[in-house]
């Protein structure tokens, strides 16, 4: 197999006193299809926004291509990395959220243009012409003028995934992009999760709590439980044959 | 009744003399409020400085200046900065009032700024962070123009305020138009008449001015909940 696109070593993450994420070890591979799963308050959140460096680990090690993201070496010695060090990595890294987080002050089509034009002082026209393709792609070509507080959830959803795809990231993280949605909206945004796992070849890591759609794309299922990675394998292996009680009672409550 | 006291020739007199000053009045108001929102986004920036003995210093810095009198901040300008020994400057009266009114009014201003970032939701820093956007445009093309746009109301109240603190640089000798109505005043043993007028003054350029402002927030209230209106106005077709 190839070499891991990210890697994280025994990380560590407290708020205050409490520790969060005590010891994650884990591989992410090109292109593989990473879901996340486990009870709320496990740290599920919190593993991603690492790596999006929206937190800092308090301890432990993430390599996204073979770079350290947290450290950097300056005059022989690692030290924190400074801002300029996690740009040039979180050009990798893409996010969807589960409130979406659109800009509002911008019409759908600025929001998908304003970051490839400023962060990588790319032509105008191409980022437009990408940016409309990337819209018609998860079907809101025809909105490209409205303002986000004009859609609906799901559209709102399907344009912050365009936002992100415009960026090129090789991963994308997705943190329960359909629980802020209304049931009826969920399936829309969950087809073109499906389109983007069937046709790109990033890698992606989606904390979900929809147990058949894991079950569907996902190459990789980790269970979370207080902190620690309690479960790790094949889709089938972690959500239709674990032996882990844990587990068991967990994906119980889901089926009812 | 014979209305001794007050003289419609002193009072037609005394108008043209005054109204010579009605420039450099408004100047000093848009000098000062310009310096003023200027200077309010550096304590803005100032006060996000992650460091605590900076946080206190600023905080208590702004507090000062806040709880003394513009008056006395004017005084100490005019006045006692020159006698300090090497720092010590001696400005033209115009050049202390825009610095101390502008430095006093500031304060509040910069609190203003606050509040508006402070809204704005902290999904928008998250969601550019996600972008890889820089510090600088995630300010300038993110944040500022979603924090500043509701405080303008409050920002144009401020503006009728400080055109009401102008008249304290009278006392350092700026000729605006109370200055001129006390010689006016001094020189003729009338007071009457002279501070009439510029009572008179003030009122008809204050109400326009909040009449305006007001105009200006509906106008931008209309326009920035417009998508919501926008969207009201689909929801009915
Ligand atoms: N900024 C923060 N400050 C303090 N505590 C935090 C912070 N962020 C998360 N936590 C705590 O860390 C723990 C893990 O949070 P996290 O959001 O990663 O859980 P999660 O698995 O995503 O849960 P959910 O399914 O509810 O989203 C929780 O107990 C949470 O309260
Ligand atoms: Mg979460």
């Amino acid at each position: 197999m190839a070499e891991p696109i990210v890697t994280y070593q025994d990380v560590h993450k407290s708020f205050g006193d409490v520790e969060v994420l005590k010891g994650i070890d884990l591989d992410i591979y090109p292109a593989e299809k990473v879901a996340v799963i486990g009870p709320s308050g496990s740290g599920k959140t919190t593993i991603i926004r690492l790596l999006m460096t929206l937190e800092q680990p308090t301890a432990g090690d993430i390599i996204v291509d073979g770079r350290n993201l947290w450290k950097m070496e300056k005059n022989g010695k690692w030290v924190h990395a400074n801002e300029n060090h996690l740009r040039s990595i979180r050009g990798d890294i893409g996010m969807v959220f589960q409130h979406f987080n659109l800009f509002p002050h911008m019409t759908i089509l600025e929001n998908c243009m304003t970051a490839p034009i400023h962060v990588k002082n790319e032509e105008k026209n191409d980022v437009k012409k990408r940016s409309i393709e990337m819209l018609e792609r998860v079907g809101l070509g025809d909105k490209l003028d409205n303002y986000p507080s004009q859609l609906s959830g799901g559209q709102k959803q399907r344009v912050a995934m365009a936002r992100a795809l415009v960026m090129r990231p090789k991963i994308m993280l997705f943190d329960e992009v359909t629980s802020a949605l209304d049931p009826e909206l969920v399936g829309e945004v969950l087809n073109v999760i499906r389109d983007i796992a069937e046709n790109d070849d990033m890698a992606m890591v989606l904390v979900t709590h929809e147990m058949d759609f894991a079950l569907d794309i996902a190459d990789k299922v980790l269970f979370l439980d207080e902190g620690v990675i309690a479960e790790q394998g094949t889709a089938s292996e972690v959500i239709e044959h674990s032996e882990n009680p844990r587990v068991q009672s967990f994906l119980q409550r889901f089926r009812g | 009744m014979n209305l001794n006291y007050w003289s419609w020739d002193t009072f037609f007199d005394a108008l043209p003399v005054i109204l010579q000053g009605l420039g450099i009045t408004i100047g000093l108001t848009f000098a000062s409020y310009l310096f003023a929102l200027i200077f309010g986004f550096l304590w803005t920036f100032l006060r996000r400085i992650p460091n605590r003995f900076v946080h206190f210093i600023v905080t208590w810095t702004m507090e000062f200046i806040r709880s003394t009198p513009p008056l006395v901040q004017l005084f100490f300008i005019y006045y006692a900065l020159p006698v300090i020994p090497y720092i010590g400057i001696s400005l033209h009266p115009f050049a202390c009032a825009v610095l101390g009114l502008g430095i006093h009014f500031s304060t509040y201003i910069g609190e203003i700024y606050r509040s508006g970032i402070e809204n704005v939701d902290k999904g928008q820093w998250e969601a550019s962070t996600a972008l890889n956007i820089s510090t600088w445009d995630k300010w300038r093309k993110i944040i500022l123009p979603q924090a500043i746009p509701p405080t303008i109301p409050m920002l144009g109240n401020y503006f009728i305020i400080m055109f009401k603190e102008v008249p304290l640089a009278s006392t350092i000798g700026v000729a605006g138009i109370m200055l001129l109505a006390r010689s006016y005043g001094a020189e003729n043993w009338s007071y009457l008449e002279p501070l009439t007028i510029v009572g008179i003054i003030f009122l008809v350029l204050s109400y326009p001015s909040a009449v305006l402002i007001k105009k200006l927030e509906n106008r931008f209230n209309k326009r920035f909940h417009k998508n919501q209106i926008m969207k009201d106005k689909g929801a009915m077709q």
